[in-house]
């Protein structure tokens, strides 16, 4: 232990309180914790902002946006699969226009948590416009790149399950982004090492995982796909043993940050999230399951700081031995 | 404000085959809007998203809220086996609900099918107190559909005015679908408020544009969050929608119901 810790402990046990310390960092952006919202999950934070303070979180980063609107795919796009969900919205999306007038501007009126926008797009140049534009604001902190959307045809996951499709959409992404960018890297691929590595030898910032796990559900009674799309991305709860290992491997492999996610339920999961090598965590489907559960974590990972009197988030990521 | 709590539950009983009647003591029964409904949230952890199941009725004191479902899957079956005093964790109050006022001082039709009838009690019991301008009355005709002569909520329905039934298998009023109920009984109306299956809201929108009136129909679609931000639940519409800017409403924010006329179905 540690004479800071010792201290520490010591004040503590004499009753005084004291605050763990929360904040952590991604690619030189700081955050006053690590409690973020998987893209997709929480649109931009306006139907959410319902349930939940969100100055609270570290980060909303949005649904996917392109730079011309998106209309996605046709109904059912989502159906319950046991202990999670599977989905094919297909990034049904606003465009930037839209984007940077209205949810934009709503975000920033939360000026504790910071903005990361999800960047989708079918082609190369798709992607550039995008990032461009977000350029122009400086309250977007960070950019997710998403190249492992598996529920779009033409781009996204194409460019996320090659390893030299993957470095070359980043390297070009990072001659015209302003913010930092973070890549999002799908969980179908035989080694999601070598996509980390090719994406940090491309200049990549930070990367974000895993996306969802591409599966399918059929209606026997109706002898039909349960989802239009036939295949959906799965979520939940069921995915979260493989997104740690995911995690811990990439964290192995790379020295980019990671923000890490898959189906976090509880502080408990979150925890496992960091101490594999997180650096920042996401809920994503559990949204839906408990709308509060964004900020019951970010509470439950602060208890867990002060009953192994942790001072520091930072103490936790990658602690795993 | 949309809130996630709990429920507790008052009775249930079985009203036809598969198809429970439950009372719920809530705090979500104080401000509800016929056509409105709540996520129902089963209580094993491997089935994790919210049922979007209609609001029945809800209680004078606006203390408790009754739904009608028919058991579809293992959250429903789950439920079927709820005791009186039991909890439920409950989401709500979800989607816009009927355009009451649209219906006030008129004829009108509530036309619902299968296990798209039970919103029509509490649409029924709220139009019926209330009258159109110079005190004029609502006469209200309801049409619904069922399978068989498992008429459930018929009774509660004549409270509030005539019912006409169509069933499919000829046991009950008319053999075939509400459609042919309106042919048979040469009904009349300025506006239509429905709720049931596509086919049956397919056929109603039709029937609405030609005889020029409004019809608001409730959608029922596959969701996810219930809050408008998962996307999931999507319906084509006429004009472009002012979420997406695309041409897709969000069936749970947007809807359930919608002006016929605005949504391609």
């Amino acid at each position: 232990m540690s004479l800071e810790n010792k201290i520490l402990s010591s004040q503590s046990d004499a009753g005084e309180a004291w605050m763990p310390d929360l904040r952590t960092s991604i690619a030189g952006v700081e955050f006053q914790n690590p409690v973020m919202t998987a893209s997709g999950t929480f649109g931009s934070g306006m139907e959410y902002g319902e349930f939940v303070d969100l100055n609270r979180l570290g980060a909303v980063v949005t649904k996917g946006v392109a730079n011309i609107p998106w209309p996605g795919n046709p109904t059912p796009r989502v159906t319950e699969v046991y202990g999670g969900m599977l989905n094919a919205i297909g990034l049904q999306n606003p465009g930037i226009d839209v984007f940077m007038e209205r949810d934009i501007p709503f975000l920033k009126q939360y000026d504790k948590t910071k903005i990361i926008v999800n960047v989708c797009g079918k082609s190369v140049q798709d992607y550039v416009d995008v990032v461009e534009r977000l350029g122009e604001e400086p309250a977007v902190a960070l950019l997710e790149i998403n190249v492992s959307c598996p529920n779009v045809k033409e781009g996204a996951i194409a460019f996320g399950q090659k390893a030299d499709a993957l470095y070359n959409i980043t390297a070009e992404l990072k001659k015209h982004a302003r913010q930092p960018i973070m890549m999002k890297l799908s969980p179908n691929v035989t080694d999601i090492t070598e996509m980390a590595r090719a994406a940090e030898a491309a200049g990549a910032d930070a990367l974000s995982l895993i996306n969802t796990i591409t599966g399918m559900k059929i209606d026997i009674h109706r002898r039909r796909f349960a989802i239009a799309n036939k295949t959906g991305g799965m979520s939940g709860p069921a995915i979260k043993p493989i997104a740690i290992r995911m995690v811990w491997q990439v964290a192995q492999a790379v020295k980019l940050p990671i923000l890490g996610m898959g189906g976090i339920a509880t502080a408990e999961d979150a925890i496992e999230f960091l101490l594999a090598g997180a650096s920042a965590i996401s809920v994503g489907a559990m949204n839906f399951v408990n709308p509060y559960a964004t900020v019951e974590i970010l509470e439950g990972i602060e208890a867990y700081m002060r009953q192994y009197k942790v001072e520091k988030l930072t103490d936790l990521i990658g602690a795993v031995r | 404000m949309k809130q996630k709590t709990i429920g507790k539950v008052i009775s249930q009983r079985e009203l036809a085959p598969a198809i429970f009647d439950l009372w719920l003591e809530t705090e979500l029964a104080r401000d509800v809007k016929p056509g409105q409904f709540v996520g129902v949230f089963p209580k094993d952890k491997s089935t994790l998203l919210p049922r979007p199941i209609s609001i029945c009725e809800v209680n004078e004191e606006k203390t408790a809220l009754r739904i009608v479902y028919r058991i579809a899957g293992q959250g429903t079956k789950e439920f079927s086996g709820y005791q009186a005093g039991e909890t439920v964790q409950l989401l709500g109050v979800l989607g816009n609900g009927f355009p009451v006022e649209e219906g006030l001082g008129k004829r009108v039709f509530l036309m619902g099918g299968g296990i798209g009838v039970p919103p029509m009690v509490q649409l029924a019991k709220v139009l019926s107190s209330k009258t159109g301008e110079c005190g004029a009355a609502t006469v209200i005709q309801s049409i619904m559909g069922y399978r068989d002569a498992q008429n459930f909520l018929k009774g509660e329905l004549e409270r509030y005015g005539e019912v006409f039934v169509a069933t499919e298998d000829g046991s009950v009023g008319t053999k075939g679908n509400v459609m042919d109920a309106i042919r048979e009984n040469a009904l009349k109306a300025d506006v239509i408020f429905a709720c049931g299956p596509m086919p049956m809201l397919r056929a109603i929108k039709n029937y609405a544009e030609e005889q020029g009136i409004p019809a608001y129909i409730s959608l029922e679609e596959h969701m996810a969050c219930g809050v408008g931000a998962c996307l999931g639940c999507v319906v084509k519409t006429k004009e472009v929608d002012h979420h997406s800017h695309v041409h897709n409403a969000r069936i749970c924010t947007d809807g359930p119901v919608f002006e016929a006329r605005e949504v391609e179905i």
